[in-house]
């Protein structure tokens, strides 16, 4: 871990410097604000996935619901992030804690299905939600201020906000791993017979990591609905989800570092080939599929490999 | 006589039509080896779920200590102080070995619920889990990975694993099945160590293993106990010998 550290942190420090060395600019930045927001979602995700061995396709219903509280309470003038920032967080935890209490009794292909599910459950409800735009989404009057003041609505101060909140999931996710919680849920991912046989349940422990994963998601929602200033159905849908896990499994499943790496690449070639071609998305699936057949172990596992 | 550790009492269970535990009566003394025989399809298997709570059974009682657990789960009975060994190695592949005693230790001394201190750094944790290991003799293999050990030494680790949850009774499920003749010594030295300080139901084909072994013996023929005694009895036992000894030891 030590020694494959370097690569996350160079990275890390990379979209530090990027305002710097030609890369401030509204476009860079915009494009680099999604990749940091969706890799803290994936982040969670890798949490979820490689850590608890919770294979959710709902995550990005945490995500969308963090978005919709921002936008609902814009609607009706709540703008303090000391409220919607705590609402959004909040909102998804309470999300994760119900639909995880029934997710967590399932597993394998029964447990991807019922969080497919309850996504597809969050996606509906939004589509339906007239008064915040229903199908078309909403347009937010302004992004959210931080005791009254506009921060967000600073390009750098924003980049660097995203950047602080995907280091602190990075590292707080890491530390739970290595604690005695994150080993019960890793013992539990192999054998969850050995963690009974030593007189633990494991449903507890996954009911609390599949929560704050959803806490965590909801976080980038607010993020996320701040950087674009319109929310939208669209973010809950199963192929947001789908591509979160795609980001984590490109990344390396074994690494939660790899999904930081798995969601920037993600975001910089879907930008990259939807601006050479029309039907970008003929390239980009067949890519995705040979990074998956390829790259055993994710672009973490590449780099883990050249320096293991 | 002293009080029972374990009893079974007129333990039922049917699979359709078939009766896989018939009316099954067994006391675990303190301090004893008590090992269960059986020819295959005896239902030993199905009785063993029903004592580690993997399977409810249809009627009867288990009284673990005096205190009724037929309705706890298994990490409930571990919790109790009823530890056990599983017939198909069941260890953390991806832990080392320290690691896998490690998640017991932490299992009965604290909370698991702490977030902050990686694990891997819990001198006292640590240190308990060597002891463990050590008690099995697996003290110098303690940072190999679980999946590399080999087969013995896994046996081996999921008794240092159970062990480290301190019980008061080892429930060892075939613990020499699957073990080279090398092994099986070193497995059947390793349990009359621990014959010494711990009461042990033995579930076990090897009936090598078991006369060396046991204090006494019950015999599970077609889920009934057809007779209890010491190897000696159980050696002499017509009904025994007929119904199970006489035959293939298969």
């Amino acid at each position: 871990m030590a020694r494959e550290a370097w690569l996350p942190l160079a990275v890390l420090l990379a979209l530090g410097a990027a305002p710097f060395v030609g890369l401030g600019g509204s476009y860079e930045t915009t494009l680099m604000a999604r990749g940091m927001i969706l890799g803290m979602a994936a982040v969670s995700l890798a949490f979820l996935v490689g850590g608890a061995g919770l294979a959710s396709l709902g995550h990005a219903a945490s995500l969308g619901i963090g978005a919709y509280a921002v936008a609902i309470l814009d609607a009706h003038g709540v703008t303090d992030a000391a409220r919607v920032l705590p609402a959004a967080i909040g909102a998804a935890a309470l999300f994760s804690l119900v639909t995880g209490a029934i997710s967590i009794r399932t597993s394998g292909v029964h447990f991807i299905m019922i969080t497919l599910a309850f996504g597809q459950m969050a996606f509906f409800t939004a589509s339906s939600l007239a008064a915040y735009g229903g199908d078309d989404g909403y347009t937010m009057y302004s992004r959210t201020e931080v005791w009254g003041a506009r921060l967000l609505e600073d390009r750098l101060a924003f980049h660097y906000i995203c950047l602080g909140a995907l280091a602190l999931t990075w590292g707080g996710c890491a530390m739970l791993l290595a604690s005695r919680f994150g080993r019960v849920l890793r013992a539990a991912r192999e054998n969850a017979q050995r963690v009974e046989a030593v007189g633990l349940s494991p449903y507890p422990f996954r009911l609390l990591a599949y929560v704050i994963a959803g806490a965590i998601a909801g976080a980038a929602g607010f993020l996320l609905a701040n950087a674009t200033e319109f929310v939208s159905p669209a973010t809950l849908s199963w192929q947001r989800s789908g591509e979160l896990l795609f980001m984590v499994i490109l990344g390396g499943v074994g690494r939660l570092w790899g999904a930081i790496l798995g969601a920037l690449v993600f975001v910089v070639l879907e930008t990259w080939l939807a601006q050479q071609m029309q039907h970008w998305k003929l390239v980009f699936g067949p890519l995705l599929i040979l990074a998956v057949l390829f790259l055993r172990g994710g672009l973490s596992g590449l780099v883990a490999r050249r320096h293991g | 006589m002293a009080e029972p550790l374990l009893r079974l009492v007129d333990l039922r269970k049917h699979y359709g039509g078939l009766a896989v535990t018939d009316g099954v009566c067994l006391d675990v003394l303190p301090g004893e080896i008590h090992a269960v025989i059986g020819p295959n399809g005896a239902g030993k298997t199905t009785l063993i779920h029903e004592v580690t709570g993997i399977v409810a059974p249809d009627s009867g009682r288990v009284v673990f200590a005096g205190r009724d657990i037929t309705r706890l789960s298994l990490a409930r009975r571990v919790r109790a102080g009823l530890a056990r060994t599983f017939q198909i190695t069941s260890v953390v592949a991806g832990f080392t070995a320290l690691e896998n005693v490690a998640l017991a230790v932490q299992a009965r001394s604290g909370s698991s619920f702490r977030f902050l201190r990686p694990a891997a750094t819990e001198r006292a944790t640590n240190d308990a889990a060597m002891a463990a290991l050590a008690e099995v003799g697996l003290a110098d293999r303690a940072a190999i990975p679980a999946g590399a050990l080999s087969h013995g030494e896994k046996r081996a680790l999921e008794l240092a694993i159970a062990l480290a949850t301190q019980p008061r009774l080892l429930l060892l499920d075939e613990p020499l099945a699957g073990a080279g003749p090398e092994e099986t010594e070193r497995l059947i030295a390793l349990l009359t160590r621990l014959k010494s300080a711990y009461t042990i139901l033995l579930v076990e084909h090897d009936m090598q293993a078991v006369f060396a072994l046991a204090d006494r013996v019950s015999v599970l023929v077609y889920g009934r106990v057809i007779a209890t005694g010491t190897v000696a009895q159980i050696r002499g036992d017509a009904a025994v010998r007929a119904a199970y000894l006489g035959e293939d030891e298969g």
